[in-house]
């Protein structure tokens, strides 16, 4: 005996249950697994916020690995609810599952509703060559790599630091790149900030940057600030982005970043360098310490002397601005250990790296508060104002 | 005898030293032997009062002193101290 498609269909939803779009719609987030049975290319236009995709070809053999809990409830969805109460009906009679049902309608009524979909990103072709380096690291992967191109990472300075730091992190496919920076490209630049070139002597280093950063990958957007960061225009600069790379050169600044990022919460992966010498350290506010536990007060002007006075070592700046480059894409990925509470010590001669620990001072004037006790007038503010600027000049 | 590693800022006024060797009972006696050894270190290190500056951090081994006992952190042999002053050169001029 023969039975036409739309009987069995008729046959088979009679003994399976079926649920409406708007139910569905109240229980995602709350622990009911969703099930998309659509092909794969059709889940890749879009599916059900938080839904696993299994085909219903492989429904048999993969059910049960995503699903192990045969008592679990469970909301298989298609197209348009034929596939799915075929689906459901297997599951319950045929594998055991106890709370199987399938939803009314499908996708197509879920989506004239109104109801949220989300859409997978994938790589593109070109991405996937671009970033088979980083693809074949497992704790990397595809997922990573969207994580990196997600992220919004803000440099301070396009200059020695900043440099080496903008060039390995468009390499690696940080998606947004902001750079401040409101100096011009000098011949004397060019012995250690390798991302200008002599081409671009006189034109501005965020113009250069930019240029440099877009011919290695175009996947970045680049975000140009030509200014100098003070405290009028600190927390607009900084607001939204998800690291900063601090390798500002002047104290004032310095400690103004760190009140301003402390308050907003964003971590920041700091560096300096003199003559042969770097420190790096992170600071994640809360989590470890700030740059004022680690130096409660700034030197005198004679103890704080700058590269142009002293004179840098053209692949110091180099080798620690590939260091903090490191740290924040193990921020971004969450992966590692990163120098959270460490203040590491390179020394290029001795080529040694040794560490300090830093600790979180309990009296610290900034992070031992709440972020939203901090008030703007203390940001970068010492208690002997006029000294402080007087020293640091 | 401990080690004392020297930051560049202050190697001038050690000879261009990068460790020096000092001895004391605790921390406080080594920079003071360090500056009576060094006499342009004792502005550096201490304040008028004897204080270890405020923006000098010191460090036993790999731990900051203040978190110990400051200036009263007992110093071994072969224990070594590193003075650090913040550095600020960075992107620059």
């Amino acid at each position: 005996m023969s039975v036409s498609s739309a009987e069995l269909l008729r046959q088979i939803k009679s003994r399976i249950d079926e649920v409406d779009p708007s139910e569905v719609k109240e229980l995602i987030g709350e622990g009911v697994a969703i099930v998309d049975v659509r092909g794969s290319e059709e889940f890749a236009t879009g599916h059900l916020p938080g839904a696993k995709s299994i085909p219903r070809g492989h429904l048999e053999s993969r059910i049960e690995s995503a699903v192990p809990d045969r008592a679990a409830e469970i909301i298989l969805y298609c197209a348009s609810g034929i596939r799915s109460a075929y689906a459901a009906r297997t599951m319950i009679e045929d594998m055991g599952y106890e709370h199987v049902r399938s939803m009314k309608g499908g996708i197509t009524l879920w989506k004239d509703r109104g109801y949220e979909v989300e859409i997978p990103r994938a790589l593109t072709a070109e991405q996937r060559d671009r970033y088979s380096r980083h693809l074949l690291i497992p704790e990397i992967g595809a997922e990573g790599q969207q994580k990196l191109l997600d992220a919004k990472v803000l440099l301070l300075g396009a200059g020695g630091l900043g440099s080496p730091t903008a060039l390995y992190l468009a390499a690696a496919g940080v998606g947004t790149l902001g750079i401040v920076d409101d100096d011009v490209v000098d011949l004397s630049n060019l012995q250690r900030q390798v991302i200008h070139s002599t081409q671009r002597v006189g034109i501005p280093k965020v113009d250069s940057a930019e240029e440099t950063i877009h011919g290695l990958n175009p996947d970045v957007q680049v975000v140009k600030y030509p200014v100098r960061l003070d405290a009028s225009n600190i927390m607009e600069i900084i607001e939204g982005w998800d690291v900063i790379v601090d390798g500002v050169d002047n104290f004032p600044t310095r400690y103004l970043l760190n009140d301003a990022t402390v308050r907003l919460q964003i971590p920041v992966v700091s560096a300096s360098i003199l003559g042969f010498d770097g420190q790096l350290s992170v600071f994640k506010p809360y989590a470890g310490p700030c740059y004022r536990c680690l130096f409660r007060e700034p030197p005198p002007a004679e103890l704080a002397p700058s590269c142009g006075a002293n004179g840098v070592l053209g692949v110091l700046p180099g080798t620690m601005g590939l260091l903090q480059a490191t740290e924040v894409v193990k921020l971004i990925l969450d992966i590692g250990d990163p120098a959270i509470g460490r203040l590491l010590l390179y020394d290029a001669l001795a080529a040694t790296l040794t560490e300090v620990k830093v600790r979180r001072d309990p009296e610290c004037p900034i992070c031992s508060r709440a972020p939203d006790e901090i008030r703007d007038e203390e940001l970068g503010v010492f208690p002997d104002y006029e000294a402080f600027c007087a020293a640091a000049g | 005898m401990a080690t004392i590693k020297i930051p560049p800022v202050l190697r001038a006024s050690v000879g261009g030293e990068r460790e020096v060797s000092a001895s004391g009972a605790n921390v406080g006696e080594v920079l003071r032997d360090l500056a009576a050894n060094h006499p342009a270190t004792q502005s550096q290190l201490f304040s008028a009062e004897g204080e270890l500056n405020r923006y000098v951090n010191v460090y036993l081994n790999d731990e900051d002193v203040r978190v110990l006992d400051g200036l009263d952190t007992a110093v071994g042999d072969g224990d070594t101290l590193v003075i650090l002053p913040a550095m600020a050169g960075g992107d620059g001029r």
